[in-house]
């Protein structure tokens, strides 16, 4: 640890990962009552199960953001933070407004919360993803503001890198597009119309800058690679994100009430989509056959590797899968969105946290060199179960979603939803069982960190 | 392949390819601002079709359902649920939905539960409402199918 003031990062990764925990559980909750309807009903209905495991997985990637952002600044800038006070002090206006705002979902009925939480002044709840009552949802733009603020603030006054720039914008960037999360017309369809400019454009396109910058960093870290020639690779990379994310948003207006000409723009942005992502694939692959230095943790670039191979599979492939306008129509709305949303969202988002905190938290616990090779043998295991259970439950939810596009329609002999369902329960075991086997990986995972490091021999 | 590439090129690939993309993203987003009114009948949109969408967001019916092709996948595509259980009638509909509303949560063993949401005779034909305008929304022709 270079500077002192990287040591705020560590709150925020241990916490992001007390948070996957509980998503990673909420999730499972869901797979058994999806297969056995009554398990936890009336006492947690399948809604609420679900908000807590969507609103976990966000606010998880924030703290795991937030965490990456403070470690690799000062480094970037070449100077302690603006305010390390301000970083803490954020972290626990969060951490209590975020756990008050899951115990709201858990212990008040959904209605009886937007009365409680003054949804009537302003009304913005009841929304996928948005669900947030309103004071926790200005919380957020609080939050996030003091956060982007205390980054600049570093950012101004520092070396100003490729890296930092393109992180600064990634962040404004979502705190911009979070401010349609405020706008909801009576029309559902404009509606649905401007709820995508968060959703999308977060995960499409500002979050991709920042996952760039991550990634980028720790790479350099870790090959030891020329900057200059890392900046490139970061630039390509964001620019077909850029030019193919934005106009992607069409992909989401083919049906739901847009004009028809998203119909094509749609189309053939989102075909250019898993380009980005490919290019990520041989960034990472380049920059570690290219490496200038042996470092000691393998595991960081292991994971590296893993974030671009899984991120292109699932944001890239699993996208395109159903992508393409005369296959949405049938697509649109089943299991295969999920299939993409959940590999996408680990691949990208989940794998880049893993990333940074498998190569900061070993440095800010006072080991430069990783952590020993007993524990990354442990945390390799981890990795594969997470990976192989990951792309088990997609495989699964991709095959479901089929059966139920068969089912439901496909030629004359349909078969209503709840009926298409009950055919595919086995499937939907298949997934369970995947699920636990990630939950099992995490386990290992946060273990790795505490496996007994070898006394030093005595010379 | 990226050797012919120099950095500076990229960097004006980014600057350029995105803000070139943005704008187009802008100017379309005006054009679809102004034609859903047209493709979503808002001339019909009513006081009580604006009490339902309230209601549906409320009771955050989104958590178990899709409309339009988007929400949970739980429970069943809500657009067209006025054709499929109305059979494109709305008074038909709206008994069918004061019926199933009252009768939540089903007693069938471990089938997916929908909670009782204790709604108002009111507050359901305002919800029927809602869903009556939405299945007329030109979506494309979608959904493909009555089943949703």
């Amino acid at each position: 640890m270079k500077y002192s003031s990287q040591a705020v990062a560590k709150p925020y990764f241990i916490f992001a990962l007390i948070l996957l925990a509980g998503e990673i559980l909420f999730g499972i909750l869901m797979g058994v009552q999806y297969i056995w309807g009554d398990f936890l009903f009336p006492l947690i209905p399948f809604n609420v199960l679900r908000m807590v495991h969507t609103n976990l997985l966000i606010v998880m990637l924030l703290f795991g953001f937030m965490g990456a952002t403070y470690y690799l600044i000062p480094e970037e800038t070449e100077r302690e933070l603006w305010s390390p006070k301000l970083a803490i002090i954020t972290f626990w206006i969060f951490v209590v407004a975020g756990v008050a705002t899951i115990l709201g979902y858990l212990f008040v009925p959904y209605a009886e919360l937007t009365q409680l939480t003054f949804n009537e002044l302003l009304p913005t709840m009841g929304r996928e993803f948005l669900e947030q009552p309103l004071p926790t949802k200005v919380g957020i733009v609080l939050v996030v503001v003091s956060y982007i603020f205390n980054v600049a603030m570093t950012v101004l006054t520092g070396r100003k890198t490729v890296i930092t720039t393109v992180l600064l914008t990634g962040l404004l960037g979502l705190a911009v597009f979070f401010l349609f999360a405020f706008y909801v017309p009576d029309n559902l369809i404009a509606d649905k119309f401007f709820w995508w400019f968060t959703v999308h454009l977060w995960v499409e396109a500002t979050w991709e800058l920042i996952l760039g910058a991550i990634l980028a960093f720790v790479l350099i870290k870790v090959t030891g690679v020329d900057r200059e020639h890392i900046d490139k690779w970061l630039y390509l990379i964001i620019a077909m994100t850029m030019v193919s994310g934005i106009l992607g948003t069409g992909h989401h207006f083919f049906y739901m009430g847009a004009p028809e000409y998203w119909l094509w723009i749609g189309s053939i942005s989102s075909a250019v989509e898993p380009l980005p992502f490919f290019l990520m694939i041989l960034f990472a692959f380049t920059m570690a056959r290219e490496r200038k230095i042996e470092h000691k943790n393998k595991m960081a670039l292991t994971w590296a590797k893993g974030t671009a191979v899984v991120a292109f599979l699932g944001a890239g492939v699993w996208g395109f899968f159903h992508t393409l306008a005369p296959v949405n129509m049938f697509t649109h709305g089943t299991q295969l969105t999920a299939a993409h949303g959940h590999l996408s969202f680990y691949g990208a988002y989940v794998m880049i946290v893993f990333t940074v905190i498998s190569y900061a938290m070993p440095i800010l616990r006072g080991r430069p060199y990783g952590n020993s090779e007993k524990a990354q043998k442990v945390e390799l295991k981890a990795f594969w179960m997470m990976n192989i259970g990951m792309v088990g439950l997609t495989l699964a939810l991709s095959a479901a979603g089929l059966v139920q596009i068969f089912d439901q329609r496909v030629g004359t002999d349909l078969i209503s939803f709840m009926d298409s369902q009950e055919s595919i329960n086995g499937i939907y075991m298949v997934r369970l069982g995947f699920g636990l086997l990630v939950f099992t990986g995490l386990l290992t995972y946060v273990y790795s960190f505490f496996v007994k490091e070898p006394q030093p021999e005595l010379a | 392949m990226t050797e012919r590439i120099t950095k500076s090129m990229a960097k004006n690939i980014y600057y350029g390819g995105g803000t070139f993309a943005l704008l187009i993203f802008i100017a379309l987003s005006f054009d679809t601002v102004h034609q859903i009114p047209k493709r979503s009948n808002q001339q019909n949109m009513t006081q009580s079709v604006v009490a339902g969408k309230k209601i549906w967001e409320k009771n955050d019916c989104v958590g178990c359902h899709t409309i339009v092709g988007e929400g949970a996948y739980y429970a069943p595509e809500l657009m067209n649920v006025f054709q499929r259980r109305g059979g494109g009638d709305e008074a038909a509909f709206k008994s069918y939905m004061q019926g199933w509303m009252a009768a939540q949560p089903l007693n069938t063993p471990n089938r997916r539960k929908m909670p009782q949401f204790h709604l108002s005779e009111e507050e359901v034909n305002n919800l029927a409402d809602f869903l009556i305008w939405t299945s007329k929304v030109d979506a494309n022709d979608w959904p493909p199918t009555i089943e949703g």
